[in-house]
This record gives C-alpha cells, structure tokens and sequence, in this order.
C-alpha cells in the first residue's frame, strides 16, 4: 500500500491555485461566448429563410456528433495550416465556445419554440420591433424555463476543460498531472484533482438554483 | 490549399482506428446498461446503505471529468497493486461513467412505469427478479430509447478521450498520422468527418428503433 502524503499538496499549493483559476476563467469565458453564439445559432436555427436553416442545422449537427478533443485538435493543432494562429487558452476558450453553442443553441430553440405564438402576434400588432420582442418578451419568458438545461450544460462544458490540459493550457488537469509526474505522487494529486471539479460541478449547481430562484420570482404570484 | 493527397494510403491505418472506437463504444455501451441496471435498481432500492451508495456512485462518476477517471484508473491502479492492461483499465472506467449516466436515465423510465403493475404482478406470485426482467426492464428500455441513443453518441465521442492512455483508437490513429505527415488540418478534419459519419448512423438508427418499438409499449 502506498501512503498518502499530503506535504506534496501543501507544497504545490501556489500553482494548485493558479490552475484553478484557470480552469474558472476557461469555464467563464467559454460559456459566456457560447451562450452568445448559441443565441446567434438559435435565431438561425429558427429562421424561415432555408438558406440560412440548413446550413446552421449543419454545423450543430456537426459539432454536436464529433467529439470536443478533435474539434480542439483541429483548431489548436490545424488553425496554422488554414491561417488561424492561437495561443493554447485561447484556442481553448474558442473551442469550447463552439462546441458549447451548439447545445446552447438547442436549449434557446426549445425555449423559444415553448413561448405561445399568440404573445409575439399580439406584441407585432402593438408596433413592439422584432429587437424588443426578442428582449422584453421572449427572452426574459425563455430563461425561466432554460435555466435547468443551461446550468446542466455549464457544468459539462466545466468538466469538459480537463480536455485543454492536452492542448497545454495549464489548467487544473494539466497542473496536477504535471505535479503528479514530476513527484510520483498520483494517488494524491489525482484525488485532489476529482474533489476540485466535483467542488466546482456543485458550486455550479448551487449558482444555478440561485439564479432559476431569481429569474423565476416574477412569475409568483 | 490543403492536400488531402496521403489520405487514400493512410485510410487502412483510420479503418484499424475506427474499429477499436467501435469496439470501445460498444463495450462501454455494454457495461454501462450492466452497472446501470444494477446502480438504478440500488439506488431505488429501499434499502438505505445500498440507495446511499448508489447515489455516491452517480455523483462521483457523473461529477468528475472522464479524462480524469482515466487517469485515475492508468496511474492510480497499478499503486494499490492491480496491474492491468491500459485496454482493460480504459475499457472498464469508461463503463462504469456510462453506467452512472445510464443509471439516472434508466431511473427515469422506471419511475414512470405505473406502480399498479408490480403490485398486480407481486399478486399474482411472480418473483422480484421475474418482475425486473420480464415485466419492467422491456418496458423501461423502451420508454428510455431516446435517452439511451444519445447517451451511446456521447460514449462514442467520449472514447476519443482514451487515446491520452495510448490505445489507438481513431483519435489516436489520426494523432499519430497527422504528426507522421505533418498535416494535422487534413487529418483531424477527415477523423472528425468519420466521427460524424458513425453518430449519424447512431442517430437514424436510434429514430427507427423508436419508430418500430412505439407502437409496442404498454403503458
């Protein structure tokens, strides 16, 4: 049996922190860009002109059916051959992004597609321009009803940045492997690693039920 | 422009690849629906020990990145004294994650299958097991196709992720092709397209089971 040595946390602490941080900043900013990019995806998506329907129905299909990894290879490691250069993060963040739009954008469209057409009729012929229905009518409705999947969808974006350690961006999974390599002490890094995204998939999770409570308090009566 | 002129002789050395993605997929299917079976029926069991560990179970599996259990079980293992092949290790992490997904779908299904049946099966002396088996389980697999089709696509693309262990499965095989060749756009661009090709194919045969398997369920 091996024992298990916490000194070798307590020493690397500093850099532990750093790629925590990291791994947030990574999370944060990935879905922040995807969720913008989804709702851009969504209203294509949901567009009646067929020229732009089908080849937004395209790329989701795509980037929902190839695995992240690939995705990231083909960006990170296949970007120079077509003139796109990015550092490891932002190839990272980009990535993830895109990949994040594509099932964003399938929680928009469901949550658009559940508001009554009757609503947006009526805010038509009360002369709202299509801006403002989009933002005073249907987004605000859509969000109580999306915010479960949204946060659902978040923490797998969260859990899926372990990926980027392998396009070297020095995030938690990429940190604690490093450490585990350097001091042979896996058991103790590698548990450490699991406690930090279950920390942070829970930390997720609460946020979420915060905001779901927050958007959802117009609705009560 | 790009050159996809060496991709007709690296074409074999991808089909190699593929088959192993299948053959990892299929086994993570395999035994994620096992431990899923048996983690949906611990976890609704009314036991209080056994529910507590099923639901330790889903979390742990369900809140930790795949890339991490991976390492977890390569490195992690072979310290307590289990030395076991990395096709092995890969194999058996990515079904027991699978089975924590399946677990929470399976359970779905069975909650909703109407209580007055088991009651009227347990009634007429049928055996618990003979209820799971024969009565709840063909319904809850029908209910939960949907559910269990994605999940398979995502078990697909998620067995890109064993190639960090160095099993060579597509992810891998293009890995190594694009290096060889020093074109990783064309590579990575042809692994991604086989990539879809597969989860299209999942996905059509996903509709068509739901179609053929709907007018049969008994609800």
């Amino acid at each position: 049996m091996m024992a298990f040595d916490v000194k070798v946390i307590i020493d690397h602490l500093p850099q532990i922190l750093d790629g925590f941080v990291t791994t947030v900043w990574c999370t944060v900013w990935a879905c922040a860009l995807g969720m913008v990019l989804g709702l851009i995806v969504a209203c294509g998506l949901m567009s009646k002109a067929r020229i732009f329907r089908y080849p937004i129905r395209f790329y989701v299909e795509v980037i929902r059916s190839t695995p992240f990894l690939i995705q990231l290879f083909l960006l990170y490691y296949g970007g120079p051959s077509i003139g796109i250069y990015l550092d490891p993060i932002q190839a990272g963040i980009i990535g993830l992004a895109v990949y994040g739009s594509a099932y964003y954008a399938e929680l928009f469209r469901a949550g658009f597609n559940a508001i009554p057409e009757g609503q947006l009729e009526v805010a038509n012929i009360m002369g709202f321009s299509t801006t403002n229905i989009l933002w005073r009518i249907q987004i605000p409705q859509m969000m109580v009803l999306i915010v479960p999947g949204l946060v659902n969808t978040t923490i797998i974006l969260g859990k899926e940045t372990a990926v980027l350690s392998i396009v070297t961006v020095p995030e938690l999974t990429f940190v604690l492997t490093g450490i585990g390599s350097q001091t042979y002490a896996y058991a103790e890094t590698l548990t450490v690693l699991a406690l930090a995204y279950l920390i942070l998939a829970e930390s997720t999770s609460r946020l979420g039920s915060w905001a779901e409570k927050r958007l959802s308090k117009y609705m009560e009566r | 422009m790009l050159d996809f002129s060496t991709l007709p002789a690296a074409l074999p050395i991808l089909w190699s690849g593929v088959k192993m993605t299948l053959f990892l997929s299929t086994m993570a299917v395999v035994l994620g629906l096992i431990v899923g079976t048996l983690m949906c029926s611990a976890r609704l069991s009314k036991n209080y020990p056994l529910q507590l560990f099923a639901r330790f179970y889903i979390t742990l599996f369900r809140g930790v990145p795949l890339l991490v259990q991976l390492m977890i079980s390569y490195y992690c293992l072979p310290l307590i004294g289990i030395n076991i092949p990395a096709l092995v290790a890969a194999t058996g992490c990515i079904g027991l994650c699978a089975g924590a997904y399946m677990a929470e779908i399976l359970r779905g299904g069975f909650q909703s299958l109407p209580p007055g049946q088991k009651e009227s099966a347990l009634m007429v002396g049928l055996s618990n097991s003979h209820i799971l088996f024969f009565i709840e389980l063909p319904q809850v697999i029908k209910l939960t196709i949907p559910g269990l089709i994605n999940e398979t696509i995502l078990l697909v693309k998620a067995s890109s992720l064993i190639s960090v262990v160095g099993i060579a499965e597509l992810t891998r095989t293009a890995q190594n092709l694009a290096a060889s060749n020093f074109q990783p756009f064309q590579f990575y661009l042809t692994a991604a397209a086989i990539y879809f090709v597969l989860n299209s194919a999942i996905s059509v045969f996903g509709f068509w089971l739901e179609k053929r398997s709907n007018s049969r369920v008994i609800v």
